[in-house]
């Protein structure tokens, strides 16, 4: 009788790439759902848009570079990567800016650099940020949450307005679109209103954006969900969060009617879901267990940083690009110490 | 000094899985009848090859030294049954490679007539610890808990090198596998009379035996027979059912608190670890003066009918141990010998027994399936979590794919105890081990390249400095001898004929000089 021979271990793996991805695109499921309640069905179609895009996009260039397809197809990276930059995208945002934002994030962060494991920039964010800076404009207009939104639009209206540009009668971009609650925070607070006068708004809800401030507990769930499977392990989001409410809270303390508490920069903009769901993916991130919380705490120290005093409103993307370049670095100090390392010796 | 509390520390990493032991646990199928020949590799353990020490046609006794051992580290190896030698061959043995090896053909006579054996020490407790090591030498005992590395070379610490704690492993972590469970509930009195001796060999403190919690009738079998032996500083400690529990510095590290330092061994902290068969063969060796000539194996998995543990003798062919254990069922799909984490795949089952199978796992398609194709490395770390050695398995695979030997090593490649844990978890399904064991030969492979240019190096540069010194002597003769004959040329340029007398001397001294000289060359 003769047998096959390959090398140990041997049995049922317990993890592969699919699964991890596949609980990544599940985990996500509450947060979609709490944005599709809040903002309507353009998120929906910028989802379905971008994985799309994405899948064809990742089979065209697999042909190309003659690799198998199907297989590829099959580890849902690319799916993740298209569903997680079309939930950072506005809800009405024209469809061919996602579509090249999807383009450009399989195409050339991506597969330019040898595709799935060999990217240094998390592909979702860097489209992001090259649409951020493309189109400001259309990157910042937002919709006013469900419960303030005096128009809200059907199915078919949102199609018309991604697909066409076509508003429903008597409607524009004025009427419908709202700035986010930190694009808002940021233009009041540099017409010197203080953060009690801002928080009499309307717009204002408990802590945050009305609105707005819920949509993180519902991404938080799917994290905890990605913990408890052990998709992600607890040093990214922990230290970032970390970083940020630590940087928020000294500043807060110092003069709290000019800076935003710790809690409205928490649940504001990307940050739960760039803790969970983007810091996290593991490609871009630090490997070792001390470089990922030092990676982490940076990217919250970063985000407050960009929000407070850079250019632009929210900073997660930024943030994250900045920490995945220096994510090498941050390893190769971060080396764990091995077992029954000598004193005398370092290593 | 005595642990206080021992098996209370932890080590990092190290996984859970199925440990599918209650196909085979507390299973005796016996001992298997000896086979007609026994085909009995030289190289058996960790170490040199053993050296035949008989020819064709001899007849041997039972028990007596067929191949003995010529280096420090290695293990003699000795006939399992009388009969006559058929010749030295290379034949097909269990290894990775799958290729042949020298191996002592032996037919058996089927008397089994031990031949002349030493004498039996009960009395070791007043011989000298050199003696006893020196017998267990001679029984050919290698580490049975899978490693097979020389007992007597882990005993000879060293004077420098004081033992604190005898660390004996019966945690058998490996899923599958439960030979040495058998041993501790069926033959705990031989084990501790092995320990018993152990410690006089090294003169340690105390024993501790680390078994893990899912064999509780082996921790009670062991306990009764530790507290009947009323030796006062032996204990059984439970430990976690975790793999790799068992792995030597994990299971010192969990049960004593010390981690053996990186690249070293364990005398170095004061513990020596020897597995519980091992104890057991010491028994023999000592109490009954017989060598090691056969072992308990498991024989287990879906794809045996019968799955147990038996005894066989070294040299049986493995097709006759699955025989006995009932045949191959239909599931039947791979062949593997040892376990699961770090066994490795048979093509047939036409290889002979050995010192160092502990296990013989017929695993159907569902519990070993073929490999998938292996994906790129995500870097998600999951490696580093369950990485017992504390490396960073994903760098290591980095480097030795891309053949950077040197990095390998600066990730500290030769701390890797290829567990295969981060093979284990890695989602895409990299066979990681692989690169280490590769990037290790070829480290190994360039190490003696380097010496043999070394050497090379040498012996050239002798040689050269050799000539050099010769050219050199040549060099200051001649000039001693112009300087020489200068002077006197000058001091007797006023008299004719004084200067036609030394013409006539310079010419033939001259001459003598070149005719040296062409001496000297040739
Ligand atoms: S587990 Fe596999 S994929 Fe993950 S970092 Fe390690 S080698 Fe890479
Ligand atoms: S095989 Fe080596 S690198 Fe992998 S987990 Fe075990 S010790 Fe670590």
């Amino acid at each position: 009788m003769e047998f096959p021979v390959h090398t140990s271990p041997y049995g049922q793996l317990p993890n592969n790439v699919t699964r991890l991805m596949g609980q990544v695109l599940l985990a996500l499921v509450p947060g979609i759902i709490a944005l599709v309640y809040y903002f309507g069905w353009g998120v929906i179609i910028n989802i379905c848009i971008a994985i799309t895009t994405a899948v064809a996009a990742e089979a065209g260039i697999l042909h190309l570079r003659k690799r198998p397809i199907l297989p590829t197809l099959m580890d849902l990276s690319a799916v993740v990567t298209a569903v997680l930059l079309a939930i950072a995208l506005p809800p009405l945002l024209p469809w061919w800016m996602t579509v090249l934002g999807v383009l450009f994030a399989i195409i050339m962060v991506k597969h330019l650099y040898g595709g799935l494991g060999y990217n240094p920039f998390n592909p979702a964010m860097a489209a992001y940020v090259l649409l951020l800076v493309s189109f400001p404009l259309s990157m910042t207009r937002w919709l006013p949450p469900e419960m303030l939104n005096q128009y809200p639009l059907d199915f078919l209206q949102s199609l018309t307005i991604i697909f066409g540009g076509q508003f429903p009668d008597n409607l524009t971009w004025d009427a419908i679109t709202s700035a986010t609650p930190l694009d808002e925070m940021r233009t009041r607070l540099e017409m010197h209103q203080t953060i009690s006068e801002l928080s009499q708004s309307p717009l204002w809800g408990d802590f945050g954006g009305r609105g707005w401030e819920w949509i993180g507990n519902w991404f938080l769930i799917g994290g905890l969900f990605l913990l408890w499977r052990k998709v992600i392990s607890w040093h990214i989001p922990v230290a970032m969060i970390a970083g940020l409410l630590l940087s928020a809270g000294i500043f807060w303390m110092i003069d709290p009617e000019a800076m935003p508490s710790p809690a409205f920069h928490l649940f504001s903009g990307g940050m739960i879901l760039g803790a969970f769901f983007i810091a996290t993916d593991p490609v871009t991130a630090s490997t070792t267990p001390r470089g990922r919380i030092i990676y982490g705490f940076l990217i919250g120290v970063t985000v407050y940083i960009i929000r407070t005093w850079g250019g632009y409103p929210d900073a997660v993307a930024f943030a994250v690009l900045l920490m995945n370049m220096a994510a090498p670095t941050i390893d190769y100090y971060t080396k764990p110490k091995v077992f029954g390392a000598r004193e005398d010796k370092d290593g | 000094m005595i642990t206080q509390n021992p098996g209370r520390w932890d080590f990092h990493g190290g996984i859970h899985r199925p440990d599918r032991k209650s196909l085979s646990a507390g299973k005796f199928l016996g001992k298997l009848p000896l086979p007609e020949i026994l085909t009995l590799p030289l190289q058996q353990h960790i170490g040199s090859t053993a050296e035949p020490a008989v020819t064709a046609g001899e007849q041997v006794h039972k028990g007596q030294i067929i191949a003995r051992t010529t280096e420090y580290i290695g293990a003699p190896i000795h006939a399992p049954t009388s009969g006559t030698i058929l010749g030295i061959e290379e034949r097909p043995v269990p290894h990775p490679s799958g290729l042949n090896a020298p191996c002592i053909l032996l037919q058996a006579d089927g008397k089994d007539a031990w031949g002349e054996l030493p004498e039996p020490l009960p009395q070791y407790a007043d011989l000298d610890p050199s003696l006893l090591r020196e017998r267990i030498r001679w029984a050919g005992i290698v580490g049975l808990g899978g490693a097979a590395f020389p007992t007597s070379v882990k005993l000879n610490h060293g004077p420098d090198r004081p033992i604190q704690t005898l660390v004996i492993n019966g945690a058998e972590c490996e899923p599958y596998i439960t030979c040495d469970d058998l041993l501790m509930r069926e033959q705990a009195d031989r084990i501790v009379e092995g320990i018993k001796i152990l410690l006089h060999v090294v003169e340690a403190e105390e024993c501790l035996i680390g078994i893990e919690d899912n064999k509780p009738e082996a921790i009670a079998a062991m306990q009764q027979a530790v507290a009947e032996s009323a030796l006062r500083n032996v204990q059984v400690v439970q430990v976690a059912t975790r793999y790799p529990m068992g792995g030597e510095k994990q299971l010192i590290k969990v049960l004593t608190g010390k981690e053996v330092p990186s690249h070293g061994i364990p005398a170095e902290i004061g513990v020596i670890c020897i597995n519980v068969a091992t104890a057991a063969a010491v028994t023999d060796a000592v109490i009954a003066g017989r060598p090691l000539l056969s072992r308990l194996v498991t024989v287990t998995g879906e794809g045996i009918a019968n799955p147990g543990n038996l005894e066989v003798a070294f040299g049986t062919s493995l097709s006759q141990v699955i025989a006995h254990a009932g045949g191959y069922t239909d599931l039947a799909y791979k062949l593997i010998l040892g376990g699961p984490m770090m066994g490795f795949t048979l093509g047939n089952d036409q290889v002979p027994m050995t010192k160092g199978a502990n296990c013989l796992l017929l695993a159907g398609k569902e519990e070993a399936p073929d490999p998938d194709k292996a994906l790129p490395c995500i870097r998600c770390g999951k490696c580093v979590e369950v990485c017992p050695a504390q490396l960073l398995p994903q760098q290591l695979y980095w480097y030795a794919r891309a053949k950077d030997l040197d990095k390998t090593r600066e990730y500290n490649l030769f701390d890797c105890i290829e567990c295969g844990c981060c093979s284990w978890v890695c989602p895409s399904h990299i066979p990681l081990v692989q690169y280490y064991r590769f990037a290790k030969t070829e480290t190994w492979a360039m190490e003696k390249e380097k010496q043999q240019a070394e050497e090379a190096r040498r012996r050239h540069e002798a040689r050269t400095e050799r000539l050099e010194r010769l050219e050199q002597e040549r060099k200051a003769r001649l000039r001693q001898k112009k300087e020489a004959l200068e002077k006197k040329t000058a001091r007797g340029a006023a008299d004719p004929k004084k200067a036609a007398i030394e013409a006539a001397m310079k010419r033939v001294a001259e001459k003598k000089a070149r005719q040296s000289r062409e001496n000297e060359e040739r």
